[in-house]
């Protein structure tokens, strides 16, 4: 091959490169090991994290059972050591899969169009505020503050460099839900969208149509966020939303220490031209016959460059695949059961717990531990191999003295009786 | 065409529905366990307001059914397990499944992100070994895996020059970026408040020290570059690019999609870049999974170390603890600490090559696309005549004359069995054919692919409608993009009854 190249030596490879950019010495990286060793490294490593611990965190990160089809799909060549689907006539399985989803996505949230999925629902947020701006034309964004704390921050990291304005607005204290009489107070001309999370993240669901009302008569657009896409099998969607941005790590997704996971936003159709990312749309062949290609790509960077509705390239095809595996294999029956049971499971949970608020919620809650704090209450349950809730006291000074917690279908009941007794 | 030259090409399956099309009411794929605690009436818990009465239209199908509809569409798609994916600054190599195998652990893969630090330092330690390997390989002081993709870690990499700037008193007003440049890189430097002025590439493709001295002024804040450039080839001057922009007070950022051309040689820290992205999915070998999930590691100078996102991994003792208390941080930029699966994949890729393993396989990735310029060289037009690195880029003007372009071409490599290369980009070659075979290709392979695309060259020459018609061997025939975007259907929706 080097003789084809008209070369003398592998060095000459790269031997035109100035004197003074290269390395010169070998990388100080251990010398390469085997496929056995690298198993036992991660082996030696996974089994300093938790293992056989039963859990009750949630928090934007919930533990389901992954039906097996969805690794097995995942798995396949095909699609894993597939790229962004440019060459249609090579890629219709990455494009029928990913049509699939954004109707999916569509039927779940109740909206009419939906693109082909973001990193996550963190940056999802700021996607869908930034769309709201094109949109309205305005800079003021509205976020409740029960959002998740982690997207909010994620959110003003974003506004703050696109010379944008967050601000929040507050939770009433006794249910747990917005004060909607506070985003009252501060919605302006100057408001582009309110974003409002349900279940917000203390799990509790939101009046929806109410905060809808009181967006659009200040022309502002309402982002509705879901972290816990099981709710949208029993929950009526937002449907009053004008977009709606979340996670869908609760569809097969597992936790992986918080990531890669599978962000949406799905939309009203008048709006389709200021989605970002990626949207798969149906077309016909040379010979008629339906087939379906990325489309509008006129919005992304690889074509638009400084004009583009977003610099959004990668998005999370393989983690999109899994959850629709996941949505097809439960299907309309199943993910109503699925989320049947995660209410049942959270109801019988916090049942005689000491709940924070009184808002109705849906397979997590705020509860105060009796007579000590959630970290003693923790360290108590993590004696009998139980990961408890989550201390809101990071997040939310005034709520120190509380705990998040979160059933699934995966909780058992002796686990949960012993969370019952220890809180 | 002859029938010895090429590789994957049919379709096993022709005709598969939609999942809704396959549905049947009353159709389940699953089963839950039997309900170990008193059923809630949804009406009760939640308010009947806030119960749907059904997921209208949503799929109802049989467990083998499901596996058959996957599986059928599997066989429409082409992937590197297939054969060569030569796609363009894409770096599509082999990904080892011992990677896949690793973040299944349970350990790893059921490990929450807000589980106490105490039952997660294996998580985090393998956090802080990938971040140490990245930064001896890129040359710099400080790594975050934060960022979710490349165009992510584009994202962080300019909010860390403005929050560095602005610590310094003046954020600036511009980023310049060459002609050459991936789109992301001008999309980036708008979503983070920039201005963006181009640069032209001179005729070696390369960046022209002279014409960036007059651009560079005390309101630029950075310069994005990619280096092997969108062509292939070093930045031969990039020493002296970095030292126009440090003197004016301007920070060096690097697009590290290319970084495969650089492991082991060279080390962008080394020749004055101060902040870097690099694509974990491309150099380190993880699965682009059909556009994802990716992961965009950013590593920078020590003076940009106290402005990266938060949190970070600092050592208490013995123990990893995350340090929340980042002052003059940018803030975070996703949730959690990173697409942390991504990132175990990455580092058992650096395992298994190590040190010296890594330096050969970008040797290798040399080799292999300067043998394809070899091969193709006397039937296609080189872009440039520069040396190439890891990728090789020609112009489609010899072939333009019988009216055949690089996408027809492009689509006719398809009906000899692989995927095509990058088409038309970079904008500034006529009709690019932008080819990168990586390390993992064997020699038969790049052979087998150097003679389809001279098979092709011959046919444009003898018989160019074929090559126009494109492809002829593949379930769909050339797919509609203009009418998709014309009216789009984004979506299925039953048929009206």
């Amino acid at each position: 091959m080097l003789q084809a190249c008209g070369l003398g030596s592998l060095d000459e490879l790269y031997g035109h490169l100035p004197a003074e950019a290269l390395l010169g010495r070998p990388l100080n990286i251990p010398a390469g090991v085997s496929e056995y060793e690298i198993g036992e490294y991660f082996k030696e490593q996974a089994g300093r994290n938790a293992n056989g611990y039963a859990s009750f965190l949630g928090a934007g990160v919930y533990a389901h059972f992954r039906p097996v089809l969805c690794d097995v799909v995942a798995s396949r060549g095909e699609f894993l050591t597939s790229y962004t689907p440019y060459q249609a006539e090579m890629a219709q399985g990455t494009l029928t899969t990913i049509f699939e989803f954004q109707t999916m996505v569509c039927q779940l949230t109740g909206m009419e169009v939906a693109n082909a999925s973001m990193y996550d629902g963190s940056t999802a947020v700021p996607e869908a505020a930034m769309m709201a701006s094109r949109v309205t034309g305005r800079q003021g964004f509205l976020a409740a503050a029960n959002l998740h704390p982690e997207y909010r921050q994620v959110l003003d990291t974003a506004a703050r460099n696109a010379r944008m304005h967050v601000e929040g607005f507050g939770y009433d204290a006794e249910t747990g839900r917005a004060d909607l009489k506070a985003l009252e107070g501060k919605i302006s001309a100057e408001t582009a969208c309110v974003i409002l999370q349900s279940p917000n993240f203390f799990g509790i669901v939101e009046d929806v149509k109410a905060a809808a009302d009181l967006a659009h008569k200040h022309g502002a657009l309402l982002v509705v966020v879901v972290a816990e896409a099981v709710s949208l099998g029993l929950m009526e969607p937002p449907r009053d939303a004008d977009i709606v941005a979340g996670e869908l790590q609760s569809f097969a997704i597992s936790p992986s220490y918080g990531g890669p996971f599978a962000g949406i936003i799905a939309t009203k159709e008048k709006y389709i031209r200021q989605i970002p990312g990626r949207l798969v749309g149906e077309t016909k062949d040379a010979d008629g016959n339906r087939a379906y290609c990325l489309t509008l790509s006129t919005r992304e960077q690889h074509i638009r460059r400084e004009k583009a509705t977003s610099n959004i390239c990668t998005n999370q095809a393989l983690i999109a695949l899994m959850a629709t595996v996941f949505m097809s294999v439960y299907g309309k029956q199943g993910l109503r059961e699925l989320a049947g049971q995660n209410l049942s499971k959270a109801h019988y949970l916090a049942d005689g717990l000491d709940l924070r608020f009184k808002g109705p919620f849906f397979n997590e809650f705020v509860a105060r531990p009796r007579g000590r704090t959630p970290e003693e209450a923790n360290a108590a349950l993590l004696d009998k191999k139980i990961i408890g809730g989550l201390p809101l006291g990071r997040f939310f000074p005034e709520l120190k003295d509380s705990m998040l917690i979160c059933a699934t279908e995966m909780s058992k009941r002796a686990d949960m009786d012993a969370v019952k007794e220890t809180l | 065409m002859a029938k010895s030259i090429g590789k994957v090409r049919s379709h096993l399956v022709q005709n598969e529905k939609l999942l809704f099309e396959l549905s049947t009411p009353g159709k389940v794929g699953y089963q839950l366990p039997a309900l170990d605690v008193p059923e809630v009436a949804p009406e009760k818990a939640l308010g009947g307001g806030q119960v749907r009465t059904e997921i209208e239209d949503f799929p109802e199908v049989s467990e083998v059914e499901v596996i058959r509809h996957f599986t059928r569409l599997s066989t429409w798609n082409y992937g590197i397990d297939l054969g060569l994916f030569p796609l363009g600054s894409c770096t599509m190599k082999y990904n080892p499944r011992i990677n896949e195998a690793v973040a299944r652990a349970e350990g790893l893969a059921w490990a929450h992100p807000y589980q106490p630090e105490s039952l997660s330092q294996g998580a985090m330690e393998i956090i802080a070994v990938l971040e140490r390997h990245l930064a001896e390989i890129f040359g710099h002081d400080a790594v975050t895996l934060q960022p979710a993709a490349g165009a992510h870690g584009e994202y962080t990499g300019i909010m860390l020059v403005r929050a560095y700037l602005e610590s310094q008193g003046n954020p600036r007003k511009k980023v310049i970026v060459p002609d050459s440049a991936h789109g992301t890189n001008p999309a980036t430097a708008i979503i983070a408040g920039y201005d963006v002025v181009t640069v032209k590439s001179n005729e070696h493709g390369m960046v022209d020290p002279a014409a960036l001295a007059m651009a560079v002024d005390e309101d630029v804040a950075a310069m994005m570059i990619t280096n092997p450039n969108t062509v292939g080839v070093f930045e031969e001057n990039i020493v002296k690019i970095c030292g126009i922009l440090h003197a004016k007070g301007a920070q060096a950022y690097m697009d590290g999609a290319n970084l495969n051309a650089l492991v082991g040689i060279a080390r962008p820290g080394d020749f004055g870049i101060d902040v870097l992205h690099s694509n974990l999915h491309k150099t380190f070998s993880t699965p682009h999974g059909g556009g994802g999930p990716g992961a965009g590691a950013v590593g920078v100078k020590a003076h940009l170390e106290p402005f990266l996102p938060e949190p970070r991994l600092k050592q208490a003792g013995e123990q990893w603890t995350w340090d929340y208390d980042r002052p003059q941080s940018i803030g975070r930029v996703r949730a959690y600490y990173g697409n942390f699966g991504v990132l175990v994949r990455a580092l058992a890729y650096i395992m298994a090559h190590g040190g010296p393993g890594l330096k050969n396989a970008t040797i290798d990735a040399l080799l292999n696309a300067n043998y394809i310029r070899a091969r193709l060289k006397d039937r296609f037009k080189i872009a440039y005549d520069a040396p190439s690195m890891h990728e090789c880029v020609f112009e489609d003007s010899v072939q333009e004359k019988q009216g055949a372009r690089t996408g027809d071409i492009a689509k006719r490599l398809i009906d000899y069995g692989f995927h095509p290369y990058t088409v038309s980009f970079p904008l500034i070659v006529h009709g690019a054919l932008m080819i990168e075979p990586t390390e993992t290709e064997p020699k038969a392979e790049l052979d087998a692919f150097c003679d389809a695309l001279l098979a092709i060259a011959s046919e444009v020459e003898s018989n160019p409608e074929t090559v126009k018609q494109a492809p002829e061997m593949t379930r769909t025939s050339r797919v509609d993009e203009v009418t998709a975007a014309r009216k789009p259907v984004v979506r299925w929706k039953p048929v009206p009854r």
